[in-house]
């Protein structure tokens, strides 16, 4: 099927959950109410006509107003793909799991958290994947500032050329 | 004696461990010899190259693609400009997207080589590492001439390749092509038929097409669970519709289906498969231009696409988000040895501790790939 | 008449500092301690082509049997204190090769958040191999340079704390 008849399809099934369904560019997607995400996940694996066996992206994005969280659906029985997306609140974010419903959801939403800080329910492990434990803040959030130092390594480097200049003048 | 006392402990592997591949770490809890899980850490490699596409901006970002994935750094080039075009709307020239497919075919041969070479020396048999490095070589030094360059290669351009093929390259390279395929037989009664070898892989992490699918696993690893799926083949892209070759999956010939084993020789029959596509390439590449014209101040209108192409490590997804400026607002990769790490955790329970290292050497893992 | 002269064939006159670090520079053994994409040319390097074991420096696994440290590619912050630790582990003399721009001053990645700008501010670093990534040809040159600075040390005039006593 074609993503714009996938996302009509959950439309038909759960009305007024999915706020939007958008076709502006490339990708269509759809926008759904982030309490909602765990009923509509099991529906579209458990369709006959949709059949999305795979999870195979999950990804945030911050808009500097709010966090995104954006799942790209994929199945291997019928080939067709499908966006939706969840909007989330900049302070606190926090959304259902869909551990329980794909496997590959596990790894996908530590990276998440770890790199977006938005804390999904029900998470089996819920800890930092990439950066260490003790890591202060969220890379990947637009007002991240990196820190000067991390257990007393700078990250500064001073460049030689600039320094040679200055020592010129 | 009836009972003996056993006791949990739990063993540090890596981040620094010859056989990981890079710098992973596992938390092993065993009991004597078994495993009860191995628990993977990851992000020792983790270098935000998704952060820097913010600051860098559309071309600029090119070289940093190559360092996604710096075993076949091609494929990484090729995902991110045909992000870019599609955002764009750029159409490719012809001769470009061959450009594009033969190098791409050159580093998906060295990439499985490699990945067959340090296979072996997981296991302890150090000379396939050295045929399989003398082969990677030769295929880098045709790429050396091709682009400049031995592994990061930056070669494709948003709308291209950066430069047409040099003169007299298609000879030789179809002059190491014959060389190639019977080393490829000679490596194969070398390894992968000796029986400790077959005995060390066959019937150990089995996963089954279902699992492999839930965990998202993709490329050789998906195939080898006997799921006959290949983006080049399956959602064609570039001209590889142009092309008549073969997907290899996984039959349970030595053991199990869905075994190491199965994973291995996937790759192996892979290379076959480009070869052949190689062959066809290289002569069927039509003359014309290689670089379509691009502004070098290339803002791609606002939206959002993704991308996926068929790399050595499989489905590789690029998702990039533009909001009609020079910079990228967000770039997401998404990458088959992230996933396939997801699935450690679950095999490792009850496999004896030596087997981890045939397993991530059967998975493929590549330590950027999974930590960007 | 000089000494030499004098003696049979079979005989060789040598400094015993010479000696000791013609021996050592002989048989380098590193550390198979791949980081990044550098690791890959560092195989290459083991490799039949480039072939490092010609100088006589061959891969060890562990940390506590190598002399040297070939830190080959990106160091981030969450490695960087690891690396210390397995640089601490090493045991005395040991040396250290900082291969590839990302391990010598963070390279491409200085506008990342998470490296480590250069291993120089963790570890001393003997040999600065520049590259993204340094061919093995370039990796051997640095091996022959260490070996150079190996043949420059003077052991009998150490004192017990590791310094070196003013030259008699």
């Amino acid at each position: 099927m074609e993503p714009l008849q996938i996302l009509e399809r959950v439309k038909n099934q759960f009305g007024d959950r999915i706020l939007e369904v958008a076709d502006r560019k490339l990708d269509p997607f759809a926008v759904i109410d982030p309490k909602a995400i765990v009923e509509i996940g099991r529906f579209m694996k458990n369709d006959p006509e949709l059949q999305m066996d795979c999870l195979s992206n999950e990804s945030g994005v911050d808009y500097k107003d709010h966090i995104e969280v954006v799942y790209h659906f994929f199945s291997y029985q019928r080939r067709h793909t499908a966006v939706l997306k969840v909007k989330l609140p900049r302070d606190n974010p926090s959304v259902e799991t869909l551990e329980n419903v794909w496997k590959s959801a596990n790894w996908m939403e530590r990276e998440i958290f770890d790199l977006l800080g938005v804390n999904f329910e029900g998470h089996s492990d819920m800890r930092r994947i990439l950066m260490p434990e003790d890591w202060q803040g969220y890379p990947l959030r637009k007002d991240f500032v990196e820190p000067l130092e991390y257990h007393g390594i700078s990250t500064v480097r001073e460049s030689p050329i600039i320094r040679l200049d200055t020592k010129k003048k | 004696m009836s009972t003996l006392r056993t006791e949990e402990m739990t063993l540090n592997m890596g981040p620094q461990h010859p056989s990981t591949h890079g710098v992973l770490r596992f938390v092993v809890r065993a009991d004597g010899e078994v495993m009860r899980e191995a628990i993977p850490d990851v992000g020792y490699l983790h270098r935000s190259i998704e952060k820097i596409a913010e600051k860098v901006g559309y071309h600029g970002f090119m070289p940093y693609t190559d360092r996604v994935d710096y075993v076949c750094a091609m494929f990484t080039n090729q995902g991110w400009g045909s992000a870019c075009e599609r955002l764009g709307n750029i159409e490719v020239p012809k001769r470009g997207e061959y450009c594009r497919v033969i190098a791409a075919e050159f580093n998906r041969l060295a990439s499985h080589l490699l990945s067959i070479g340090t296979m072996g020396m997981d296991i302890g048999a150090m000379t396939p590492f050295t045929h399989a490095i003398r082969e990677r070589e030769m295929i880098n030094d045709l790429i050396e001439e091709l682009c400049g360059a031995r592994l990061t290669f930056n070669y494709m351009r948003i709308g291209g390749v950066a430069w047409d093929l040099p003169p007299g390259w298609r000879e030789k390279s179809n002059a190491y092509l014959d060389h190639l395929e019977p080393i490829l037989d000679e490596f194969n009664n070398l390894l992968s038929y000796n029986k400790i070898y077959v005995e060390r892989l066959a019937n150990i992490g089995i996963i089954t097409a279902k699992e492999a699918i839930d965990y998202n696993l993709v490329g050789p690893n998906l195939r080898g669970c006997g799921v006959k799926w290949d983006i080049r083949k399956d959602i064609p892209y570039s001209v590889y519709p142009d092309f008549d070759f073969d997907v290899p999956v996984g039959n349970g010939h030595w053991g199990t289906l869905g075994d190491s084993m199965d994973r291995y020789m996937v790759r192996v029959f892979e290379m076959k498969e480009s070869v052949k596509i190689l062959r066809q390439a290289l002569a069927k590449i039509p003359s014309g231009p290689v670089l379509a014209k691009v502004p070098r101040n290339f803002k791609p209108p606002a939206g959002e696409c993704q991308i996926r192409v068929e790399s050595a490590r499989g489905d590789m997804g690029w998702y990039v988000v533009s909001d009609g400026t020079g910079y990228p607002w967000r770039v997401h990769v998404r990458t088959g040895s992230f996933a396939a790490m997801g699935i450690i955790q679950k095999l490792s329970q009850g496999l004896m501790i030596a087997d981890l290292v045939t397993l991530i050497a059967s998975l493929d893992v590549i330590a950027p790939e999974i930590d960007r | 008449m000089p000494l030499l002269n004098t003696l049979p064939d079979y005989v060789l006159t040598t400094k015993t500092d010479e000696l000791l670090n013609w021996m050592r520079k002989s048989s380098i053994w590193y550390m198979l301690f791949g980081l990044a994409c550098c690791a890959i040319e560092l195989m290459h390097t083991g490799g039949p082509r480039a072939d490092i074991e010609r100088f006589g420096a061959t891969p060890r696994a562990s940390a506590r049997q190598s002399d040297l440290m070939i830190v080959a590619g990106t160091l981030t912050l969450k490695m960087a204190l690891r690396t210390r630790l397995l640089y601490d582990q090493m045991p005395d003399p040991k040396y250290v090769i900082s291969m590839g721009s990302c391990a010598s001053c963070g390279g491409l990645f200085q506008l990342a958040y998470s490296v480590c700008d250069g291993v120089d501010k963790i570890l001393p670093v003997d040999v600065y191999v520049p590259g993204c990534p340094p061919r093995p040809e370039a990796l051997t040159e640095g091996l022959l340079k260490l070996q150079e600075k190996m043949m420059t040390e003077r052991w009998l005039s150490r004192g017990p704390n590791g310094k070196q006593i003013a030259a008699a």
